[in-house]
């Protein structure tokens, strides 16, 4: 067989087209130049020039997030390597697939506090699943394939390959042969559920008698959307999703309780804290969902599904632990369920959960969103952050890919928005990185270019990261930004009003802003502001119509400032103890808080 | 309680960084730790003892087993096994003491190894608990520097953590 001769920085780029790499994102800098000239004398993949590094990871991390093929990032050493740290922060926390290669100093000068030199494999050792250090050039093919397998294998998580100058140089070859696979005694994640496991827990949900079934981002990173809906259809349980698991399960059903957790609905925090059987599938059991882990769901049997062994009886114990990927262990356990329910129609206690619906209705009826008529009016007939979202949701008729960053907004998406498909909603959820959502929004644009995106964000999170408004100039991503300008950090503001007798410590800057409209025209773009209520649906009939198809439209909608984000968990509370309402602009606050 | 780890590590530079990190991230003990290649040289052997209820090793083992360089790891306190510990110890010496030393060190078995006009060098090994009650027996004013390997361990009969 004819091997090719490559330099180094040639390997490295053709090994990311032999892994099928559609896009880098990434900055050039003094230590990767020998790989820039390697990407400028070919075709296949196509570079995009980010205006900063921590946005370059938050691309590849929406691409990877809404198609499920890796990102890809390239970046210099020191600062460009350090600020790349973020985003890999960000992809490690909800377990996402990127391939990060920086820059380094020559081999021969590391250790020698050179210019631009950083320990990039130790400063991102607690935040990568994997990290190389290339110490000769031969290793290069060989470690890209490593790092795609083990960045996309199992739980998915961020790989990091720190490249030393000397290993791309141009002037030296080396015979060119792209591994076919991968070798790694020490890693072999697992394929399969066990058995009997299966079919313990198949028993338990069919002797539920209050049972919810709670899933996360395992199902939307493992692909297993359409397998826990056939299951849960099957069963006919309620369905709640963490704020990762939005659209594993279709967010228009009725059998959906909505999101939980510190910003769940009613009904499904009630529905939690009383089942008699959770059933958790690829959700680790975060503090955010569990209020306090001691008087977490005290009737319930927990059975817990996911493809990390680590996860399982991390926070709360698992009576029935099954590790394996979960479609394929959701599938079967839906076999061994149909098989039961063809010999006994009488396996599952209809009865039980015929009341145990009746109870979740009255819950849904009393405080659920849709019936929930606080928010009907803003103060001063100004405009609200749910309707907003809620005419985003009309406008886009549910079909859009949606961003966001961290915060109030985030909290309002995830409520108001109802995903019905997996890899629409994109969010920071473990990491919470402001200055995610923009970014992302280019990588998911990126990967499916004749979609409809939006990202749905606040001033604050906003200007993180605003400066990628050029590179959306230079690439003509027609994202549409939905900034719910509440001038002020809105959920800190938020805690303070409710736990810190309402001083707004450095959570307000109302007269430092800047005029958002201006500023987006300024990159080229198009902008609306909007202040009411009667402005709100034809505005964004407007941008998400024909006439903006192939513009940034940002729309600077000014909300009130004064609006909270309920229900929100009573801090070391269960997960039914839950402040409601502000009642007489004071919120409900029981004295336990 | 205390718990002996055994862990099979790929003999990788920046592997031990892991394994010492993870305990550093995640807020775990490490009492002693002791690391070497094993008889084939792409494996270290590294023997970590820690401390920590049974889900507090569960979770630190499953959060070894996820790093890809971790090849094995076995909870040694499982089950029978042995454990030795080696200690260097420089003693003072002198006029009566010596002989006094010398018999000290007789009784638990050890070895001087260096000899000067005032000091003894001395080679004990045995459990963490045989070189403490060496070091109590001789008295602290006679202690000048001592070094300890930590703990290394292995499973008794034909438990064998390899491959």
């Amino acid at each position: 067989m004819m091997t090719e001769r490559l330099s180094g920085g040639e390997m490295l780029i053709r090994a990311l087209q032999d892994e099928g790499v559609e896009y880098v994102f990434g900055y050039p800098g003094g230590a990767v130049l020998h790989i820039y000239d390697a990407i400028f004398k070919q075709q296949r993949i196509e570079h995009i020039l980010v205006r900063h590094e921590q946005a370059a990871t938050h691309m590849a991390d929406g691409y990877a997030r809404s198609t499920g093929k890796p990102g890809v990032v390239l970046v210099t050493s020191g600062p460009g390597a350090t600020n790349a740290v973020t985003g890999i922060a960000t992809a490690y926390m909800d377990s996402t697939p990127i391939v990060v290669i920086s820059g380094q100093v020559a081999n021969d000068f590391i250790g020698s506090d050179a210019f631009q030199e950083t320990d990039m494999v130790g400063v991102s050792r607690p935040v990568v699943k994997h990290s190389y250090l290339v110490r000769s050039a031969a290793e290069i093919p060989r470690i890209v394939k490593e790092a795609f397998y083990i960045a996309c294998s199992g739980r998915p998580g961020p790989v990091v390959i720190d490249v030393p100058k000397d290993t791309t140089d141009p002037s030296v070859f080396f015979d060119y042969e792209y591994p076919k696979s991968v070798s790694l005694r020490s890693y072999s994640p697992s394929t399969r559920g066990h058995s009997g496991q299966i079919r313990k827990a198949a028993n338990a949900l069919l002797a539920a008698k209050r049972p919810v079934i709670y899933t996360g981002g395992g199902v939307i990173q493992g692909d297993a959307a359409a397998e826990l809906t056939k299951l849960a259809r099957r069963l006919e349980f309620p369905v709640t999703n963490t704020l990762m698991g939005l659209g594993g399960f279709p967010g228009d059903a009725e059998q959906f309780l909505g999101m939980l957790g510190m910003h769940g609905t009613f009904e499904a925090n009630m529905a939690m804290h009383h089942a008699d059987l959770i059933f958790a599938v690829g959700a680790r059991f975060d503090d955010r969902v569990t209020n306090n882990p001691a008087k977490f769901a005290p009737d319930a049997t927990i059975v817990h599904l996911d493809i990390d062994p680590a996860s399982i009886s991390k926070i709360i114990n698992a009576d029935i632990p099954i590790v394996g990927p979960a479609g394929r262990v959701l599938a079967e356990i839906d076999r061994v369920i149909e098989a039961k329910l063809g010999e006994d129609p009488e396996a599952l206690d209809k009865r039980a959960l015929g009341d145990w619906w009746r109870r979740i209705h009255g819950w849904r009826k009393q405080h659920g969103l849709d019936h929930d008529q606080r928010h009907r009016q803003g103060l001063n007939g100004s405009l609200l952050p749910q309707q907003v979202v809620q005419s985003v949701y009309r406008a886009t008729k549910g079909q859009a890919f949606v961003t966001s960053d961290v915060g109030q907004h985030q909290m309002f998406a995830a409520q108001y928005y109802k995903f019905d498909s997996p890899r629409r909603w994109i969010n920071s959820g473990g990491l919470g990185t402001m200055g995610f959502g923009l970014p992302a929004a280019m990588g998911v644009q990126f990967a499916h270019p004749g979609a409809v995106v939006a990202c749905i964000t606040g001033e604050g999170s906003f200007m993180m990261n605003m400066q990628e408004l050029s590179t959306c100039m230079q690439y003509a991503l027609p994202i549409k930004v939905i900034n719910l300008n509440n001038q002020a950090l809105g959920m800190v503001k938020q805690w303070q009003d409710m736990q810190y007798g309402g001083r707004h410590s450095h959570s307000t800057y109302r007269d430092a802003l800047p005029d958002f409209t201006a500023l987006t025209e300024s990159f080229g773009h198009v902008a609306y502001r909007i202040d009411h209520l009667d402005e709100l649906d034809d505005a964004m009939a407007d941008v998400f119509g024909a006439k903006h198809r192939d513009d940034l439209v940002f729309v600077d909608a000014h909300i009130d400032p004064e609006e909270h984000v309920y229900p929100m968990a009573i801090k070391g509370g269960a997960m039914n103890d839950m402040v409601l309402e502000r009642v007489d602009g004071r919120d409900d606050i029981r004295d336990d808080l | 309680m205390r718990r002996l780890l055994a862990i099979l590590l790929e003999n990788e530079a920046g592997a031990l960084s892991r394994v010492i990190g993870l305990f550093a991230q995640r807020n775990y003990n490490i009492e002693t730790l002791n690391v070497a290649p094993t008889e084939d040289e792409t494996l270290s052997r590294v023997t970590l003892s820690t401390t920590g209820d049974e889900n507090r090793i569960e979770q630190i083992t499953k959060h070894l087993n996820r790093l890809i360089e971790v090849v094995k790891v076995v909870d040694l306190t499982d089950g029978d096994h042995l454990e030795r510990e080696l200690m260097l110890i420089k003693v003072r010496a002198v006029g009566a003491l010596r002989e006094e030393v010398k018999r000290c060190c007789d009784i638990f078995r050890g070895q001087v190894i260096d000899v000067t006009n005032d000091a003894y060098t001395i080679q004990l090994t045995g459990t963490s608990e045989k070189l403490d009650a060496f070091i109590r027996a001789l008295g602290e004013t006679a202690v000048l520097e001592v070094v300890r390997s930590g703990v290394s361990g292995i499973g008794r009969a034909d438990k064998i953590l390899s491959l």
